[in-house]
């Protein structure tokens, strides 16, 4: 039983999701590899050779693969399963927009169910994900000869390093031709990355304008070396970027300590962040919802509040 | 040129749903359902596509019990042209919803399928990838801005670090995100007129397609919920508690 990791990469190193998704595979039983889908991403692989619980990395390299676009990337992943001869049992990636996008379209390939997003392992054909916006947690069984399955990183610890793995290449498949990269937009930031990081100061509509969050929440997030979030009104009226959003539909969080801000704690904003260790809620109104899941609640002016806690912590 | 928008009725976005005692799933009975507000997006862009000069017709398609008839009137009074329902009793899961989708897809021949990027109840984030893969076609998931035109589409796509935009070729599948637009509220006219607009009825058997579930749930339960906390007084008490109690400063 051979169980298939797809790194997350940028050719020259790792993400972070694939350290999660590998201590997931660990769990499972059985070898693991990973299979790196990249154009020269030697370093990457050699990343990937070092991480702990990895028995062997793959890699499939061509310049098709350059920007890691679905279509070339899933192929690539169903031929190695193909060729595998039945050995490969299940392939797992992180629940990331890059997983996400790729990893169904090795399901219906392989004439399989995906798994999304699973929280927890109770023997390799049975897994527990949330539904409902985590709302209810479902324990599934799949029938498939493979199961496809996609791992919410914040479920998994992050796989440490000391491993030495053989990395071993494969040939690649064709360029399907379907779609090209026009360009990127990326966020530039020097906080740490939302998914990763320990401590989070997330602002809502409460915030009033673009202005107001970086005025107001950027000093408090300096000091605690925190990552910035947001909720989808806050994304939605523009005061920062979509890959802020925390939520069921936007980023799914848990960090050791969730600072919201101005935000009421809709069931869709809970979904990204109640499994948080440690939430601190500061809004005016002393209804709202997020105090219902917030460990310390306090029942502020969000303009005076954030101020004094930024000097004094 | 036609597009197809596949439209899931699901439970409303407001509601709160209950895991059922017995642990044999959530309790749907009697809650409000509508239209996956991914789905609305898609419905949303298909008929602005149409009012551009862009496309020719919408065709919505739900695949589900009876009622999802009022799923795909709803699509109707947005502005789609036509309805298909895929009616069915059984658990469907995303394959063979996308395989379903792809029967159509083969008949109707349209040339840009809009899906929303996730059901809100089962949140799988599958089905549009999955009918994508099925047909041969290139994707564009998550889409925030969508222009089609010439054999090629050219979608804005919301990804973790932030945005990318990728050129498609036509045939293509594209699945919503929030910021893709906003849905208007149909108006009562457009309502009753949607009553009117053609609805085909066809069944699985008819399409030749085996919906037989692949996962079969074991239990469903609540997850465990966050003990109690408590309100501090102001920003000191919060800081001496972080430090002294949660321990996270
Ligand atoms: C399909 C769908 C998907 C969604 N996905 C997500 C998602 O992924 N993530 C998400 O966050 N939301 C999501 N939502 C939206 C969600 O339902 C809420 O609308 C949203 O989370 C509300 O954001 P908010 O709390 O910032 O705004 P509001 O609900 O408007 O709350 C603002 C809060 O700020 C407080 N406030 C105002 N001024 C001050 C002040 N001066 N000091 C202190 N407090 C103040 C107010 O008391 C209020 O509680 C989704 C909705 C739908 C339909
Ligand atoms: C634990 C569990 C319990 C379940 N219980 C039930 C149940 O009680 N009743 C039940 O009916 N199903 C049930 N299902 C099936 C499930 O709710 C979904 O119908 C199925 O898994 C599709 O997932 P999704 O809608 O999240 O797909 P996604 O891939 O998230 O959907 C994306 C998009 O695909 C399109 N789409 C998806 N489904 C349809 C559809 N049916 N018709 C038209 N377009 C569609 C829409 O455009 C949608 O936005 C259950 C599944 C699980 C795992």
């Amino acid at each position: 039983m051979t169980i298939l990791v797809i790194a997350e990469h940028d050719n020259a190193s790792l993400k972070g999701a694939t350290l999660n998704t590998v201590s997931a595979a660990a769990k499972l039983g059985g070898d693991v590899a990973v299979l790196v889908v990249g154009a020269g991403s030697g370093a990457a692989a050699e990343a990937a050779a070092k991480v702990a619980g990895v028995a062997k990395v793959l890699v499939a390299d061509s310049a098709a693969f350059a920007e890691q676009q679905a279509e070339n990337v899933a192929a690539q992943i169903v031929a190695v399963v193909q060729a595998s001869g039945g050995a490969i049992s299940h392939v797992l990636a992180a629940a990331t927009t890059f997983g996400k996008n790729v990893l169904p379209r090795v399901a219906a390939l392989l004439d399989v169910a995906q798994i999304s997003e699973i929280v927890g392992i109770e023997s390799p054909d049975t897994f527990v994900r949330p539904i409902y916006a985590g709302n209810a947690l479902a324990t599934v069984k799949s029938s498939d000869s493979v199961k496809v399955i996609t791992v919410r990183t914040t479920a998994f610890e992050a796989a440490g390093e000391g491993g030495a793995a053989a990395v071993e290449q494969v040939a690649a498949v064709a360029d399907l031709g379907l779609s090209k990269l026009v360009g990127r937009e990326l966020t530039k930031s020097a906080r740490p990355e939302l998914g990763a990081a320990k401590i989070i100061v997330s602002g809502g509509r409460g915030m009033g304008s673009s202005e107001n969050y970086h005025r107001v929440l950027e000093p408090l997030a300096d000091k605690l070396g925190a990552a910035m979030g947001a909720s989808r009104a806050a994304v939605d009226a523009g005061y920062v970027p979509n890959d802020y959003q925390v939520g069921q539909t936007g980023k799914i969080v848990a960090p050791q300590l969730y600072v919201a801000v101005g935000i009421s704690g809709a069931i869709q904003h809970l979904a990204g962040m109640k499994d948080s260790k440690v939430i601190v809620a500061i809004n005016k109104d002393p209804e709202a919802p997020i105090f219902q899941v917030a460990d310390y609640g306090l029942v502020a002016d969000l303009f005076e509040a954030v101020p004094q806690l930024t000097s004094a912590v | 040129m036609k597009i197809l928008v596949p439209v899931k009725r699901v439970v409303d976005y407001n509601v709160k749903v209950r895991v059922k005692s017995d642990g044999s799933g959530v309790d749907i009975a009697n809650v409000k359902m509508s239209m996956n507000p991914f789905d609305e997006i898609a419905v949303e862009e298909a008929v602005r596509l149409k009012e551009a000069g862009v496309a020719t017709e919408v065709v919505a398609v739900s695949c589900g019990v009876g009622a999802c008839q009022e799923t795909l009137r709803t699509a109707m009074a947005i502005g789609a042209d036509r309805g298909i329902l895929v009616e069915t009793d059984a658990d469907l899961q995303p394959l063979a919803v996308a395989k379903l989708l792809k029967a159509l897809c083969d008949r109707e021949q349209p040339q840009v399928v809009i899906c929303g990027k996730q059901a809100i109840d089962d949140d799988a984030n599958q089905t549009g990838q999955m009918l994508s893969a099925l047909m041969g076609w290139p994707q564009a998931t998550f889409a925030s801005k969508v222009a089609v035109g010439d054999g090629k589409a050219t979608v804005t796509r919301e990804i973790d670090g932030g945005l990318e935009t990728l050129e498609i070729s036509l045939p293509a599948v594209v699945t919503t995100d929030l910021r893709l637009n906003e849905p208007r509220y149909a108006t009562l006219p457009n309502i009753m007129k949607a009553k009117k607009k053609p609805l085909e009825t066809v069944k699985p058997a008819d399409l030749g397609v085996d919906v037989t579930p692949r996962l079969t749930t074991l239990k469903v339960v609540e997850p465990a919920k966050r003990s109690a906390g408590v309100m501090v007084a102001d920003v000191a008490q919060l800081v001496e508690k972080l430090k002294n109690e949660a321990k996270v400063l």
